[in-house]
């Protein structure tokens, strides 16, 4: 049986710590998969100009262009490159539900993830992505700090 | 930047001219009314014209017949659907696959941002303020029919809506009246799509511009003391022009964030009043229906209330005017259906809910002055007589500060903001039928968006009356030719209805788990 881990990145150099941290554990496994993921923030319920609407779709594809370009490709190279084996995802949503779904959908077992480098007002009253995926997340989550 | 550095300069220009434009401020204003309302006068005549024998307006008629002919073809489409629509809003129907792009609330706030706002406020005041209470009633009704008329033409609008290679879309009456007619080898499909457009140019530049700015201008009036519109005028085109050409978007953004709040604490502020005077709220509701159908003493009695209500609620609501579905067809959806069924919660929120709280305030508050003898309005002239002789949204100010003494400096700020939000989003809807009509390109949209800043200055300097006609005026004729499409093409929408009522019934179409 495969064993899967999923790595949440975040865009910051932090998330090389949970890249290495799953490498280490993919070694001591056999027959593991890492799939890395990144999650642009995103809400359904934001409000936009009709300018902004009818441009969306583009820029929806620019983002993930961009996100797949400079985090996601040279993480999965990377580790591809230490021969194990590896794919990249792209979503949009909310970070820890979205990382979660990922996680369900890709039948992995644990998930990855750097401690949040978020701060600020925002993530006092509503706690930090990574606070919030450890507490909805429905299979274990290793945060490294 | 370049633009700004531009921006800058040209205001430096003004200014060192202001001293002399001001000796002349109110005869500026007074010509550029006058030269309006002649030039605006034969268009405006013919739209309001009466059917023959009677003083009833033919367009009035014109929606109340197309809105009641939509509910009763689609089967009450607007209270089967109401529970589905709120489903679909919540995100239950939405593929997890298609986060990111924009979705059904989205699409329903952009266009409610575009709809709710001085319609609400100063729309109502002026329906209430001349056809008295009454009016409300009626308002009610056109809206929770027009809820039909907008389910038709948003459906239409996704469904024929053009997605360019490069991911933008464009979407509108334009659109379908184009491609839809000709999918049913129906001729005069083109003639229709210019026609609208040209329509919808004049509607933005009217209700969408002028109205917006006439009124902002009257509510800072009242707040600092009066001076001339121009000013406010050019301040407005300042930053709009910084806006829709700057491309500063950072305004818009903060606005259209801004905005649902402000509207959130407008119905706020209104059910706090109405709260307040709960003992008052039968007596609001009895002179509501007893107006309705008397009229209370207001100028051409019922039928002078009926009037009122329905225009007002097609300038707040504009179902069937077509505006809507350019905003809605940007939604990122399988089935353009479900753009229609969310599309039709946009006349409740508008119209049922935000104006018949205005209309209960302005009731409740006793600014309008009643008979005592008689228990009939006062008048004075064709309008209800009013405690400081108020009209538009000084009325709506004056009744909301009669219960919370400070709303009023809330309201100023929440009419500017909405007054800034509609015209920006009328901008993007006549700037795409003025690219309809020219073509896209650099120079085309840069010479509407000039076109549409001049318009918030005369806007602004005019007098109340012929700004309100002209703008009615404009977003009814749009009501004509879209209309006159959505007759041709609601069989359509019909074959979507059943097809979708069908696999939602059969189960192939589920709510996603999120």
């Amino acid at each position: 049986m495969t064993t899967k881990l999923v790595i949440g990145l975040d865009g910051e150099g932090s998330g090389d710590r949970a890249l290495d941290f799953a490498v280490d554990l993919a070694k001591r496994i056999d027959g593991c998969t890492l799939v890395v993921a990144y999650v642009i923030e995103w809400s359904p319920y934001s409000f936009q100009t009709a300018e902004e609407n009818a441009q969306r779709h583009k820029r929806r594809e620019e983002e993930i262009s961009t996100a797949k370009e400079r985090v996601v490709t040279p993480a999965v190279e990377a580790l591809q490159a230490k021969g194990l084996e590896a794919k990249g995802i792209v979503r949009h949503g909310d970070v820890a539900h979205a990382l979660n779904a990922i996680c369900e959908s890709e039948g992995g077992h644990q998930i990855i993830v750097c401690r949040s480098s978020e701060g600020g007002i925002a993530s006092r009253i509503f706690g930090s992505s990574t606070a919030n995926l450890v507490m909805s997340a429905t299979v274990p989550v290793t945060v490294i700090g | 930047m370049k633009y700004l550095q531009r921006g800058l300069f040209a205001t430096a220009l003004t200014l060192g001219a202001l001293p002399v434009a001001a000796q002349d401020a109110m005869t500026l204003d007074e010509r550029v009314n006058t030269i309006f309302a002649e030039f605006t006068g034969p268009f405006v005549g013919f739209i309001f014209s009466s059917l023959p024998g009677t003083n009833f307006p033919w367009i009035v008629l014109w929606l109340v017949v197309a809105a009641s002919v939509f509910t009763i073809y689609f089967a009450f489409v607007q209270l089967r659907f109401f529970g589905h629509a709120i489903s679909l809003v919540k995100g239950d129907y939405s593929d997890p696959n298609d986060a990111g792009e924009v979705s059904h609330f989205q699409a329903l706030a952009t266009a409610l941002s575009g709809t709710v706002g001085l319609g609400n406020i100063a729309g109502v005041a002026v329906a209430v303020g001349i056809g008295g209470p009454g009016a409300t009633f009626w308002m009610i009704l056109a809206g929770l029919l027009g809820m039909a008329s907008k389910f038709t033409e948003c459906t239409l609008g996704v469904k024929y809506r053009n997605e360019y290679p490069d991911g933008t879309v464009s979407g509108g009456p334009m659109y379908y009246m184009k491609k839809g007619f000709a999918e049913r080898g129906l001729p005069g499909g083109g003639i229709l799509a210019v026609l609208f457009s040209i329509f919808c140019i004049l509607g933005a530049l009217g209700g969408g511009n002028m109205f917006q700015a006439n009124q902002a201008h009257a509510q800072i009036a009242g707040i600092v003391g009066d001076y001339p519109g121009w000013i406010t005028g050019l301040v407005f085109a300042a930053v709009v022009f910084a806006v829709i050409v700057g491309g500063i978007k950072s305004i818009a953004s903060v606005t259209e964030k801004v905005v649902p709040f402000m509207g959130l604490l407008y119905v706020g502020a209104a059910l706090i009043i109405l709260l307040v005077n709960y003992d008052k709220i039968g007596w609001a509701f009895g002179q509501i229906f007893v107006g309705a159908f008397t009229g209370l003493g207001v100028a051409g009695g019922f039928v002078g209330a009926l009037i009122q209500g329905f225009r007002r609620a097609a300038f707040s609501n504009e179902a069937g005017v077509g505006s809507a579905a350019i905003a809605h067809s940007a939604v990122r959806t399988k089935e353009p259906i479900t753009e229609g069924f969310v599309s039709l919660l946009e006349p409740l929120i508008d119209t049922v809910v935000i104006c018949t709280m205005t209309a209960l305030v302005i009731t409740i508050s006793g600014q309008l002055l009643v008979d005592a003898d008689t228990g009939l309005y006062i008048l004075d002239g064709s309008s209800i007589a009013t405690v400081d002789g108020n009209s538009g949204v000084a009325l709506t100010s004056a009744a909301f500060g009669s219960s919370i003494s400070w709303f009023p400096f809330v309201l100023a700020i929440a009419v500017v903001l909405f007054a800034f939000s509609t015209m920006i989003s009328w901008s993007y809807y006549g700037l795409k039928s003025w690219t309809y009509l020219f073509g896209e390109g650099k120079v085309s949209e840069l010479t509407f968006k000039i076109i549409f800043c001049v318009f918030i200055v005369i806007g602004a300097a005019a007098s109340l009356g012929p700004v309100i006609d002209f703008s009615d005026a404009a977003i009814f004729s749009m009501a004509v030719v879209n209309i006159t499409a959505l007759y041709f093409l609601m069989s359509i929408v019909k074959q979507e209805l059943k097809s979708y009522s069908d696999r939602l019934r059969s189960g192939e179409i589920k709510k996603f788990v999120h």
